[in-house]
This record gives structure tokens, sequence and C-alpha cells, in this order.
């Protein structure tokens, strides 16, 4: 099968590694850190104070990469999780908080927590179950979910700006340093350089052949945007990826041998089974073009960045704005859209998770949209993000397949 | 025989029963003007009456209507009451209604609102964001701001002014019944012999199916009845249910409960239609009275996150105070609110030596016999312990 890896993903590694072992030194020697969620998040904040940023869900999601998800999942069920709880959730009940903290010395256990309620709802639930086995202070970042015309109101912004200014305080509180406002300008323009690269690397994807994956290789940028945003590594890092994808596509090359198909994919990946789904995927020759999940944590694409003139003005845009799980389910319909217009894309995959309604609940109203309002072929296949359990690679596969059969036919009779 | 017939008209726990029995679509057609959906748990009420619309609760259909179309929509593992009420909607039996609106309950009923959108664009279809955070200046003046949204949608679409004097009589219209439902749930918890607790629910339910007038009339009546009764109590288990404050169970279930044995003393039935724990103030800016009593004199709730007061430790408080003896959980299938609350509650009460059981339920369901066995050995443990 496909060879996926470049040099995109050597360096994200390199700088994730270097963020990983921030976080062990940090469980060892008690360098201040707070959780913090990765949609439309505020990290600039805590990194303005030297605070390590500690990411629950990255940790779920590589505890299911390494397929080490479900006893922790069984342990957190046993705690009287549902089964029909959100597993990243799980995932990190048996991992971290079950038993009163992280064992392995790998992350530390937080001095506080940050809930950055950007959209969903499971967000509130996690972290006050965090909190209250941990024992740890939370800091509620309530943050008014976007409205049908896109804009905020003034009380949507003043209520975050509120907000962000009582968790500096909670950051002076915990470090006993003052907020210095200048710091946090320059982190905020490391932040618009990170952005500026990651949106100009999907623009990229408007070339035929996409020089990456904008689903699968995505992963490899959505740390480094997320989670690095506002170092200079992460900066540094979208530059070298920019360069790397502008050879690309200057020599035509993409991440397989051949684009024969181009799609845009809607929701997060089966992790547990990233590498067999991809196969499934590059075995047609089909291209993710542009995905709804790396949006997750901002979408830069339609020029959002950082200003250091306005930092929390536009930190709090970032939350409230310019992240797909702020945005209604509507509007999601109108980015994909986009999304198949701009990047030229055959159709539409819609991976619908059980685990994440905030993702999934209604998806079957998105699938008649595109299939039957706008025509745009569109397959929806079912699994989890971070359960194994959900994930039936042969039912799977004779899906995928009978899809892309039946896209190929349709090619080659347009064609004819 | 006739003269059955007129005593169930003349008991207003009976025509309670008729009037939910009859569900939202005759709700919508007995009354005159227009009404206005209101999808759980809490929705501020008096901002639609006070335009001229009929809040109205959009909760479902329980085991009323068959699935259709719904079901391509949402899948197998998205709670009944997303589908039922969507299926409404889809089989055209909400379409004279002037409205609807959802709020920042869970990521489903956020997503509903969109698909409402997009499949009924003849209707308002608001979505309100709830503050999820505790009081403070912050919190109180962003909800004035977002109910400020709210007002000046509907006065766009009804092409008319709804003056601050009109929401100042909505809420002492409002007042009424809340306060009348909060002496029903008073006698329940000193008296559970004299409400059973499938009567107090039918009757609040009604509720959400009658303009506030009518309710408050059909209270006063069924709660001098309720005084004239000389009902003995039985040796059962006094019980708070917790769990059910969006998609509602079927009246047979809460018979089961308390024919297994149980006295339920308090529970979160409709939570929104009784959500003030106070009367909401009834003179200044009525929207920031409106704010100001969701954020500090209102009820807890799954749906809410409050920092000044954790759900948990209220619960069990809540249990000391109306002399529970345990508390069933009874949350709606695949709810994830209630079923992530779950893990707090069942770790507090345990420290608390709180004894409790789990009873999952679809609005849908029509056999409870196991449930009715489930309670049953559950009470016995604890009658005969
Ligand atoms: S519901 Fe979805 S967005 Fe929310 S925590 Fe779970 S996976 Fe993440
Ligand atoms: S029953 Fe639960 S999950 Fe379903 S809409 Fe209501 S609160 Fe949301």
């Amino acid at each position: 099968m496909a060879e996926y890896q470049g040099v995109v993903h050597t360096k994200s590694r390199e700088i994730m590694s270097a963020w990983y072992d921030r976080l062990a030194a940090a469980a060892k020697n008690g360098t201040p850190s707070a959780c913090i969620m990765i949609s439309g998040n505020c990290v600039e904040i805590l990194r303005s104070f030297d605070i390590e940023p500690v990411f629950p869900e990255v940790n779920a999601l590589q505890l299911a990469i390494r397929k080490q998800s479900l006893p922790l999942i069984l342990k957190a069920e046993e705690m009287g999780y549902s089964s029909d709880n959100c597993a990243y959730v799980k995932a990190d009940a048996g991992y971290t908080f079950g038993e009163g903290g992280p064992s392995d010395g790998k992350i530390p256990v937080p001095n506080f927590l940050v809930c950055n309620f950007v959209g969903c709802n499971v967000y509130i639930k996690w972290f006050e179950h965090s909190a209250a086995f941990l024992g740890v202070p939370l800091v509620m970042i309530d943050v008014p979910f976007l409205h049908p015309d896109g804009k905020p109101t003034e009380g949507d912004v003043r209520y975050v700006v509120a907000q962000l200014r009582k968790l500096i305080e909670t950051c002076e509180k915990v470090t006993g340093k003052k907020f210095d406002i200048d710091r946090l300008r320059e982190i905020c323009a490391l932040s618009a350089r990170a952005g500026a690269g990651w949106a100009r690397a999907k623009e990229l994807c408007q070339n035929t052949p996409a020089p990456f994956d904008a689903y699968f290789d995505s992963i490899n940028m959505m740390g480094p945007i997320n989670v690095l945003r506002g170092t200079k590594d992460a900066a540094d890092f979208f530059d070298a990826a920019v360069k790397e994808y502008e050879e690309m596509v200057a020599a035509k090359k993409g991440p397989l041998a051949q684009e024969k198909f181009r799609i845009v994919v809607e929701g997060p990946p089966p992790y547990p089974y990233y590498r067999q789904f991809r196969d499934l995927f590059a075995a047609w020759g089909a291209v993710a073009v542009q995905s709804t999940y790396s949006t997750v944590g901002g979408i830069w694409e339609w020029g959002f960045r950082h200003d250091p003139k306005r930092p929390l003005e536009s930190i709090a845009e970032l939350m409230l704005v310019n992240n797909l799980c702020n945005r209604s389910l509507l509007q999601r319909y109108e980015q994909i859209k986009r999304y198949v217009e701009e990047w030229k894309a055959d159709a539409l995959v819609i991976h619908s998770v059980k685990s994440c309604r905030l993702f999934s609940a209604g998806q079957g109203d998105m699938r008649d949209y595109f299939a039957n309002q706008l025509g745009v072929p569109t397959l929806l296949v079912e699994s989890d993000l971070e359960d194994p359990r959900y994930y039936a690679q042969a039912m799977m596969k004779n899906r995928i397949d009978a899809f892309f059969e039946s896209l190929e036919h349709r090619k080659l009779l347009r064609r004819a | 025989m006739n003269t059955a017939i007129t005593a169930v008209a003349t008991s207003p726990v009976a025509r309670a029963k008729e009037i939910c029995a009859a569900g939202l679509p005759d709700a919508i057609r007995r009354h005159p003007g227009p009404a206005f959906g209101c999808f759980p748990v809490y929705s501020p009420f008096e901002l639609y009456h006070a335009a001229g619309l009929l809040p109205l609760g959009l909760m479902g259909a329980g085991g009323t209507i068959d699935i259709v179309h719904a079901d391509a929509r949402f899948q197998s593992f998205v709670c009944s009451i997303a589908k039922t009420t969507l299926e409404l909607g889809l089989q055209k039996r909400l379409t004279a209604l002037e409205g609807v609106a959802f709020h920042s309950i869970c990521d489903v009923a956020r997503n509903l609102a969109s698909v409402f959108r997009r499949n009924f664009p003849g209707l308002h279809v608001e979505y309100i964001h709830l503050a999820q955070n505790g009081a403070g200046d912050a919190a109180e003046d962003y909800l004035v701001s977002e109910y400020r949204r709210a007002l000046a949608g509907l006065e766009e679409r009804l092409k008319r002014r709804i003056g601050d004097e009109a929401i100042r009589a909505s809420i002492r219209t409002y007042n009424r019944p809340r306060a009348l439902m909060r002496r029903l749930y008073e006698i329940r918890a000193r008296e559970p012999e004299r409400v059973t607790a499938s009567e107090a629910f039918t009757l609040v339910r009604a509720g959400t199916f009658m303009p506030p007038e009518d309710h408050a009339a059909l209270l006063e009546g069924s709660l001098a009845e309720f005084a004239t009764r000389r009902n003995k109590r039985m040796d059962r288990v006094r019980v708070v249910v917790e769990g059910a404050f969006c998609e509602q169970p079927p009246v047979g279930l809460i018979d089961v409960m308390e024919a297994a044995g149980c006295y339920v003393v308090d529970d979160d039935f409709c939570a929104g239609w009784r959500w003030f724990r106070e009367d909401v103030i009834e003179t200044g800016d009525p929207v920031r009275a409106l704010a100001r009593a969701y954020l500090s004199r209102s009820r807890c709730s799954s749906t809410r996150h409050d920092p000044d007061r954790p759900r948990h430790l209220e619960l069990v408080e809540r249990v000391k105070s109306t002399g529970a003896q345990a508390v069933v959980f009874m949350p709606a299938k695949f709810c994830e609110p209630a079923l992530f609350d779950y893990v707090l509650f069942r770790r507090e009460l345990e420290k608390a030596g709180v004894p409790h059981i789990l009873i999952e339920f679809e609005e849908k369901m029509w056999t409870f016999e196991r449930t009715r066995g489930e309670i049953e050995t559950f009470v016995e443990s604890l009658l005969f312990d």
C-alpha cells in the first residue's frame, strides 16, 4: 500500500514530540500547566504566561491511534459512563482522571482547566468531570453560538472578552506573573504567521493534483496549528510546509501516484483504524482536497488571522466565528458547498461517528441536502473516532468500493 | 355511561389527561391565535407570549407518531425526542406554528435547530444560547443582549413592537402557574399520598399545551381537590427522580414506579416549565429580570453549567431536604447530558450513602414489566434492609 509520509510529517513529529517532552518535564518539575480544548481555543493566553497547555483530546486520539483506547473505555464504563457517551471522554477518564491522575508520568496533573465551550456541550461535561475527579479548579469560557447571519453581536464579543480577562486573572494567580500584553501581541503575531501558512497550504490543494490529502495528512498540521500555535516552532513549521507543497505543486506531485478522484470529507476520522480507512480511499486514487475536520480548531482559509493590534478581540473572534464547532450545521453545509465548488471536488464523503453528536447528529439531513438538492455524489459511512468496536472493515470496504465504482462509471459516461 | 363522561370532564386531573393525550397538534388547533413551539429545557416563554404568541411545548410525540422520515435524517444513536419532534414537522403537523425555539442544551438540539431551519422555511426558527456560566455581571449583560436579539428577530418577523410593559405583564401571567406548580411539589414532598406522581406529571405536562391563565386555573382546581383528599400513607420508599428533563417518559412508566412501591417526592419532569425557584421580578427592566432569574433563581439542570451550584452536590442536598431515601436516575435513552451527569451523581450519592437505581427510558416505550421488576427488587432491598 501507499507510503504516505513526507517531510511535513517528520517535521510535525519533531515539534510535537518536543511538546510531549515539555509535558513530561512539567509532570516532574511542576511547571504550571492547564488543560484546554482544541476547538477555537485561546492557547495564546496560556502561552503568554508560560503555562504549558495540555490537550485531553490529543491525548485521547493518540491512545486510539496506538490502539490503546478500548481497555480505557471499558474502565470508564465501569465508572458509570454509558456506551452512548462520547468515547473521547471515556478514554480520558480511563487514562487521566479515573484514578486521581495520570500515573505514567507522561502528562502533568494540571493546575487548572480551561473549558473553552465552543459549540460542543460535551466539553462542559468532560471538564466538569476532570475538575471533580482531579480536584482542580475549572475556568469556564462560555462562547455564544454563532448566529445564522455569521455575525456575533456586540454583547457576544463583550461577554467572551470579559471571560478571557477572568482567565488572565487566574493565570496571574497561578504563576505569580503580571499579564504582559506585549508578550501576547508577539504570540498573536506568531499565530497569525502559522494561520497564514495553514491557509496557504490548504489553498494549494485547489491544484490538481493536490499536494497533500487535506483529510488524512491534515493531522500532521492540526497539531502545530491548534496545539503549538503562537510558538516560533509552529510558525516556522508552516513556512517549511508551504515551501514543500509549493514545490510539489510545481512538480505536479501529490500524496498518491495518481489522483483519480477529488473528495471532500466531513467528520472526524476513525483513529483506531486510521491507516486501514485511508487505504480504502487510496486504493481508488481518491484524495481529500478539503475536509471539515481540519477546521475544528479554526478556519483560516477564509482570511481570519490573529491580530497583534487587537489580541484579545481577535482571540475572541476565533472562538466565536472562525472554527467549525461554533458554527451551525447549516453553516457547515455552506462550508462544504464552498469546498466542493472552489476545490473542484467530485464527491462528498461523510464519516459519521457515534461518539461525536456535534458532528453527526443530523448528517442524514446533510446527505439529503448534498445528494438530492445539490446533486453532489455523497457517501455516508459510520464508525467511531475512538471506540474500535464500531469499525467494521469488510462493510466499510464494500460501501466505499461500491461508491467509487459508481463514481467511476459516472465519469466514464460523462466522458463518452 | 354518560355520568362517567361528565365526571371525567369535571375533574381537573382528567381534563389534564385528555389534553396531554391529544398532544401538540391538537393544542395548536385548539388555540385560536398564533403559537410558538418551545423545545426543552428552559425557554424564555414570556418573550413569545408578550409578542402575542402562545408558547407550547415542542417536546416530541411520545408513542403517538410513527417515524417515517426522521430516521433518514438522524442516526440510530440519537434520542427519540429529536426524531419525533422532527417527524411532526416532516408530517406537516407543525405548519400552523409561527415559529420554534431551540436552546444550547446539547449537541443534538443545536443541530436539530439547523435541520428545522432548512426543512421548514416558513417557520421562524430561533436558537438561544443560554449562558453556561455562573451569575455575574458579564453573564447577565450577555443574556440580556441575547434575549434582546431574539426579541428583535420576532419583531421583524411579526412587524410589531414588543414593549417592556407587555413583557412585564407576561412575567406576571407566568409567575402564577409556576408558583402553583411549586405548591404542588411542596405537597408531594410533604404528603406524597395526596397526589400520585402521574397526576402531578400530567398536571405539569398539560401546561405545555395550554395558555398559562388556563393552566393556572387547572392547577388551582386540582390543588383544591387534593386538599380534601384523605389518603392513607403507605409503606413506600421516598425517591427523587432525576434525568427526565427533556424527553418525557410515558405516564405508564411513572405509574409503574409508584405501583412498585415508590413515592416520588421530587423529579425534574418538564423542568423548563417550572424553572424558577422564586417568582421572576415583576418590576423594572423585564428582560433583565428574566436574565437574572435564569442565572440565580433557577433550578439546577444537567443542561447548564453553574460553577456556584455544582449539580451533584445540589442533588444530595435535595435528597436531604425532601427526606428522600433513594434516587431513581431516569435518563432518556441516548441523552448525553443526563448520561454524563449520572457518573458524578452516582459518585456523590455513594459518598453520602444514598441508594440509587438507573432506569433508562424512551418516550415511546409501552411495556414496563421489566422496569417494574427492577424497581420492585430495588424497593424491597430498601424496605427490608
Ligand atoms: S462530542 Fe465530538 S467535539 Fe465533543 S468532545 Fe466528543 S468528539 Fe470532541
Ligand atoms: S433528550 Fe437529551 S440528548 Fe436528546 S435533545 Fe434532549 S437533552 Fe439533548
